[in-house]
């Protein structure tokens, strides 16, 4: 499938994509979090894209991280020093979690990439009092932009990208659920490559590509059930592809998942009518929330509950970076849910490579043969596979 | 072995009123059922006079954290937390403290039950966290106050937020405690508070006089009563006393290291579980640890604090803490400390447990040689989970480390 190809295509090499925007006359705005208010920033007529890292080397790094920080901000701060990111003319750093709280400071202090804005979100998405927050935060990283831009962000170019956006997640959205009914369209690294792709891709090129990639997934359904146990993929950001495909050796397939890069990204719509901030700010306050945000001490718990019936899993792998607090402080609650529900879990904590194959193979083989046979139909609701608690 | 005169000398009267004081405090904590009084579990950054106010007694999961180092049961703690799922890299405060809570282990039998958790996110996200698990397991109602990050300045807006949710704060105790908050009371408090923190402070500076009457890790120990009762007129008593111990100290001239030779700044909390041994090795070289950021935390930000409406500026006070802002921020207070002490070294703990604390140290000690000039060292440990320390690793680099501070000064 041609569009298919092009989505692992720009997936596999981000930069590249990146350098030809720039040429195109575009500036482009970097971050690293699955918060960042990139409406505002595409409505600026900048380009917005999601950062990941420089894989497996962040020697350079350790001038200004300890060993004990987690591999993603750790790569982040390589790939920026080692000169990986000279196709950038900004980053955007929102309010999440410890590490990258102090990311956003020695990035500051130590890196040129242009504009800077630490975009400090509320940390409890709560109150009224927070909400109202988010909105001031957001409208002075609008004023932010336009004065290092010289620019103007209309109300109308609000709109118009929050519509886009809109659209680029209702078919990620779709895209996701078609799998979870049918896994066999897509295998697991393939739809990586597509979501990959969608943070780094112009966004109104994404939704032309996502809806013509969407008319033909729909044609393919029938006769793509896929095989394998359901498991649905619970953590940080993933930056490994090749996890997808040791999933699938070892009698296993992701129906779906809970990760910074997956569907927290791209959960919740954003209303359309009223006030463009306000709205936003809205999406931002009730998606599927990210453990370093504050919802209810048990919103997590329930979210990935439901989740997992819907999409009837059979059981959950939990793909951590090592050293990452906010996830590490979640598991010992979310694993006592899932086996309150009879849904066996496994943790597989990963620095910034994947442990050597054979191991990582036998230990989710172990898990997924422990799950019963494998599911050779297509799915079609939590009744027909769920394990019920 | 019998104590010489210096020895002797060299014991603070106050050490024995302040262990007085805590144990009273936690007899009253531990008997509130009985009493009728509800407790408040708070983090160390966190408000704790409108608790006052209110006549609940705030506990500190904490403080309990640093006796939990000091006894030399955090590893074992942090192994039973470990069992139960929880990383070995996460915060050992935080690892011991689940599992006491679990467990009834611990020092003094655990901490006496919550009726509420109060939160502020001012030192860490970790916090946030752990209050979750704390009120998924107590069930009681959590209040979160959410202090906005300021990398560089405090914003209009973060401003007003913080703002508001002192008015929300105090809503929330009025719910849980079925009864009106007293401002004229508050304002009474925020005096007693103020007060604390001034004498303090004045209790830290006498370390500016050489040789030092005090060290920093009395300092961690005499911390304890500004973290735990500020707002109360125990404590402006108790620092009253602890001041004026100093100033004889100074006049007397006895010093805490003898022989002081060379002054040294240490940066993040304490290895709870090798202060003697820390403060010893030290004091072998002749070198007095003569203050540090982490005590300092806490009279730290009273220039946002107007003492005749202490409720209404305390939100900014505890919003522009010192672990709540930007690394070049910290630097900033740390060259201060470097001039006001007089140090010849700067002493970096690398913690395990406080990334917000940790990360960001080597920039800051660049910028210290860069400005200050002076040699910097690292220690690395989990603050209280003593089976993340090597002595001999340690005592390496301490040794060579002063080797160098002597050479310079030769």
């Amino acid at each position: 499938m041609d569009i298919l190809n092009e989505f692992i295509e720009v997936a596999g090499d981000p930069g590249a994509y990146a350098r030809r925007i720039r040429a195109s006359g575009r500036s482009v705005i970097g971050c690293y979090c699955s918060y960042a208010p990139e409406e505002i920033i595409h409505a600026a007529g900048l380009h917005p894209i999601r950062l990941f890292g420089t894989r497996g080397d962040s020697g350079i790094a350790e001038k200004h991280l300890q060993a004990y920080c987690c591999s993603l901000v750790r790569e982040a701060l390589a790939e920026s020093l080692a000169g990986g990111l000279d196709y950038l003319d900004g980053t955007v750093f929102p309010h999440t979690c410890d590490s990258i709280q102090r990311l956003s400071d020695i990035w500051r202090l130590n890196t040129s990439h242009g504009f800077f804005a630490d975009v400090v979100l509320p940390v409890k998405l709560t109150s009224e009092s927070a909400r109202q927050y988010l909105i001031d935060v957001l409208k002075r990283f609008k004023r932010e932009l336009e004065s290092s831009f010289g620019l103007v962000i209309t109300k109308e170019g609000l709109g118009s990208s929050i519509r886009t956006f809109n659209t680029i997640r209702s078919c990620l959205s779709e895209i996701y659920e078609l799998k979870s009914r049918n896994p066999g369209i897509l295998t697991g690294s393939e739809l990586f490559s597509i979501v990959r792709a969608s943070m780094v891709m112009d966004r109104e090129e994404l939704r032309g590509k996502l809806q013509a990639l969407l008319r033909k997934l729909r044609e393919d359904v029938p006769g793509r059930e896929g095989r394998g146990r359901r498991l649905m993929l619970v953590g940080n950001a993933c930056n490994h592809p090749d996890i997808y495909d040791l999933i699938e050796r070892s009698g296993g397939q992701v129906v779906w998942d809970d990760l910074c890069t997956g569907t927290r990204w791209f959960s919740g719509m954003i209303r359309e009518e009223g006030d463009p901030l306000a709205s936003i700010a809205g999406r931002l306050f009730e998606r599927q929330v990210c453990p370093s945000k504050h919802k209810s001490p048990t919103a997590r718990g329930e979210h990935l509950l439901a989740q997992a019936r819907e999409h009837g899993a059979q059981g959950v792998i939990f793909l951590y970076l090592k050293f990452c607090d906010p996830h590490s402080f979640d598991y010992p609650y979310l694993k006592a849910c899932l086996d309150g529900a009879g849904i066996p879990s496994m943790l597989l904590e990963i620095e910034d490579r994947l442990p050597p194959q054979g191991q990582i193979l036998t230990r989710i083989e172990t898990f997924t043969q422990m799950l019963g046979p494998e599911t050779r139909t297509a799915f079609t609701g939590a009744s027909q596979t769920g394990r019920e608690g | 072995m019998p104590q010489t005169n210096v020895e002797k000398k060299k014991k603070f009267r106050s050490a024995k009123r302040m262990r007085e004081i805590m144990t009273e405090y936690y007899i009253e904590a531990k008997t509130a059922d009985q009493t009728g009084k509800k407790v408040a579990w708070i983090t160390s950054g966190g408000p704790v006079e409108p608790l006052i106010v209110m006549d609940v007694i705030p506990v500190y999961p904490e403080n309990y954290g640093a006796m939990i180092g000091a006894s030399h049961m955090g590893g074992d703690l942090c192994a039973k937390a470990e069992a139960l799922g929880y990383s070995t890299d996460l915060c050992s405060y935080a690892r011991a403290d689940i599992a006491c809570a679990l467990e009834d282990g611990g020092p003094i039998g655990g901490l006496p039950k919550p009726d509420m958790l109060v939160c502020c996110n001012n030192i860490c996200g970790t916090v946030m966290k752990w209050y979750e698990i704390q009120a998924r397991l107590f069930n009681v109602p959590l209040f979160i106050f959410d202090t906005p990050f300021c990398h560089v300045g405090f914003a209009d807006e973060a401003r007003r937020y913080a703002r508001t949710q002192i008015d929300e704060y105090i809503g929330f105790l009025e719910g849980v405690c079925k009864k009106k908050f007293d401002f004229d009371q508050g304002m009474e408090v925020g005096r007693l508070s103020l007060k604390g923190q001034r004498l303090w402070q004045e209790v830290l500076d006498a370390a500016a006089h050489r040789p030092s009457p005090m060290t920093a890790f009395d300092a961690f120990f005499f911390l304890a009563l500004i973290v735990t009762l500020r707002g109360t007129d125990k404590v402006v008593d108790f620092y009253t006393g602890l001041l004026e111990e100093m100033k004889e100290r100074v006049s007397q001239g006895i010093s805490a290291v003898e022989n002081e030779r060379y002054r040294l700044l240490w940066d993040n909390l304490p290895v709870w579980y090798r202060l003697k041994w820390l403060s010893d090795t030290f004091a072998s070289h002749g070198a007095c640890l003569v203050a540090d950021t982490y005590t300092t935390a806490w009279c730290g930000s009273m220039q946002y604090i107007d003492e005749n409406d202490f409720i209404g500026s305390m939100a900014e006070a505890y919003t522009r803490i010192y672990l709540n802002i930007g690394v070049d921020e910290m630097a900033k207070t740390i060259f201060a400390m470097i001039d006001k002490y007089e140090v010849d070294g700067l002493v970096m703990h690398s913690n395990r447990s406080c990334k917000p604390y940790s990360f960001g140290q080597y920039d800051i000690m660049r910028m210290v040689r860069e400005k200050k000039d002076i040699p910097c060292m690292m220690l690395e440990s989990h603050m209280v989970d003593e089976r993340s320390f090597s002595e001999s690793q340690a005592l390496t680099r301490i040794d060579a480390f002063m080797e160098v501070i002597r050479q310079r000064d030769s």
